[in-house]
């Protein structure tokens, strides 16, 4: 266990380094989330003057809003991405198959190397367009102090959560040959029921209710309303809980997935 | 004209000097190299036809997506800055053409820096085509088709649903407005596509610009700070894709108080703004090293 435990951290580490290496890729990023934070942010304080207190945040939490999602949507992979593009790079090539073959769990091997992208691009991409939305916005801070450690556990459940619905989009590679077109449809729906482009607060009714049950939920919306303080105290437990349910049911699933998977690879000699 | 010693002359057949092309039938060639590279990208994502089915309808919802947003948000307000639902439709259906068309056109220049980084730029320049129409054909698929077509749909509505009375200067305005915009977007692709020459990984500052001029183009002026649209009026020169001339079309004042005549330049500075990025492109082309691999 502590061997494992010490592998899985190394993959981890030797991710956020990988990352840590394309620094112009890091600074236009970070540019580029505090660009579309700063046009957003601007729609939604000219939709709070018409309608203060709108889905329940007041004026500064929505603006803080979209800054929080900003900084979220790379590190939890909100448009697809991360371990996705190598997992399916490898898929093309037929390296998946050395892959199989690794002494490490294959599930877990790619989950550690998405949480040590996730931890980078959240320091960067997340912390640069927030620092940008408190500076130029007046975003809110967290006014307790709890509140920090609370989000940055949601955040990286977000991560994981994220990570099952990739890994279960992209070993649907083994059986479509390319997993490229269902990817697409999975950025739509990710994107509007993750809370990304608008609070599910605002959705109407009967679509408001299922955007808050389904996993997508826990991608942006769940960590959004705990930076906000909008959930806090018991309602900030249950909201971690249903981050947790969604990982272990996504990673349950993940596995099953996996090993139907390898039962179906044919390695070609050569 | 500068005369040097040497004649100005193109590549040697048989060491008899060729003419040099004219500007026309270069032009001409671009298009066609261009033409040629699309038709075959299309023939290759049509072999997944499965892939082909499911991304586009992938793309045309994931563009509905930004229109469903606003329209949920005005179901809230009934209006954003003061303009109401088909005014602001005017300015998203514009901004998306504008940015569709030039992403149809010329989007993936952005893959630049990738094919620097891997050294298959190498293979491209020694083709006899020019390097910009093989990097902009590249993975063309019809695919990309989904975005003009799902913003000129709310276009028509939009132009619809405003009481307004659709005279030709207005259509002829609007006309021109969408072909300069799109020369504009297209433009900043290229440009942003040729920074990668010099940083191979900004692929994303382009997309501050380019998608985030057209979110930030499918809102009312208004609502922004005065140096944002100070900024995109005289800076990267997006306002002039659809914000001055719909101002003058819908007969909203401009917050900045410009003279009207600013908002009749569109054609004008997409003009500047595609030999901006044609000297910006060739410049990159000059300092490219190849990558040695």
């Amino acid at each position: 266990m502590d061997t494992s435990a010490g592998l899985y951290l190394a993959i981890a580490r030797g991710s956020f380094r990988r990352y840590s290496t394309y620094r112009v890729a890091t600074v236009a990023g970070a540019f580029t989330n505090t660009v579309f934070g700063c046009v957003l942010a601007a729609t939604f304080l000219a939709l709070w003057r018409a309608r203060p207190g709108l889905g329940g945040y007041d004026t500064a939490q929505a603006v803080t809003y979209i800054w929080v999602s900003q900084a979220l949507l790379v590190a939890v992979a909100a448009w697809g991405g991360g371990f996705q593009d190598d997992l399916q790079a490898r898929l093309r090539s037929g390296d998946i198959a050395v892959d199989l073959y690794r002494p490490v769990d294959f599930l877990g091997w790619w989950l550690a190397a998405d949480l040590g992208r996730a931890a980078f691009q959240l320091l960067t991409r997340g912390v640069v367009p927030l620092a940008a939305g408190v500076l130029l916005f007046h975003a809110r801070l967290p006014h307790a102090a709890l509140t920090w450690p609370l989000f940055v556990l949601s955040a990286l459940l977000a991560v994981t959560v994220s990570f099952g619905l990739r890994f279960l989009v992209s070993v649907t590679g083994f059986w479509l040959d390319d997993s490229e077109g269902l990817r697409s449809l999975m950025l739509v729906v990710s994107m509007f029921l993750s809370g990304m482009l608008l609070p599910i607060g605002l959705f109407p009714e009967g679509l408001r209710q299922a955007a808050q049950v389904l996993p997508w939920s826990a991608l942006i919306q769940v960590p959004c309303d705990l930076f906000l303080e909008h959930r806090t105290g018991w309602s900030a437990l249950t909201a971690l809980g249903f981050q947790l349910l969604w990982a272990v049911l996504l990673f349950a699933a993940g596995r099953a997935a996996q090993s139907l998977a390898t039962r179906k690879v044919v390695v070609q000699g050569g | 004209m500068l005369r040097t010693g040497r004649p100005r002359t193109g590549p040697t057949a048989g060491g008899t000097p060729l003419p040099a092309e004219s500007l026309p039938a270069r032009v001409r060639w671009a298009v066609t190299s261009w033409r040629l590279a699309a038709a075959m990208w299309m023939r290759a994502a049509m072999s997944y036809r499965a892939n082909f089915v499911l991304t586009s309808v992938g793309s045309l919802l994931v563009t509905f997506l930004d229109f469903l947003v606003l329209i949920l948000m005005l179901r809230h307000t009934g209006q954003l800055g003061g303009w109401t639902l088909p005014e602001i439709g005017l300015l998203y259906g514009t901004s998306g053409f504008a940015l569709g068309a030039a992403d149809l056109l010329v989007g993936s220049v952005d893959g630049l820096g990738e094919r620097i980084r891997s050294g298959t730029l190498d293979v491209l320049l020694i083709r006899p085509a020019p390097a910009l129409s093989m990097v902009c054909a590249e993975r063309f698929t019809l695919r990309r088709l989904g975005r003009p077509l799902q913003a000129a749909l709310v276009l028509g509505w939009a132009m619809r649903a405003l009481p307004l009375v659709w005279t030709w200067p207005r259509l002829l305005l609007l006309a021109a407005l969408l072909v300069s915009g799109t020369v504009i977007f297209a433009a900043v692709f290229v440009a942003g596509a040729a920074v990668q020459f010099w940083w191979g990984e900004s692929r994303e500052f382009q997309n501050a610009f380019t998608y985030g001029g057209a979110t930030l183009l499918s809102h009312p002026p208004g609502i922004y700070g005065k140096e944002l649209v100070a900024g995109v009026t005289f800076g990267v020169p997006l306002a002039f894709v659809n914000w001055l001339p719909l101002l003058r079309l819908l007969g909203r004042p401009d917050p900045l108080h410009l003279p009207p005549v600013f908002e009749l330049a569109s054609p004008l500075v997409a003009v500047l703004c595609a030999l901006g990025a044609a000297l910006a492109w060739r410049a990159g082309l000059r300092a490219y090293r190849g990558s040695g691999s």
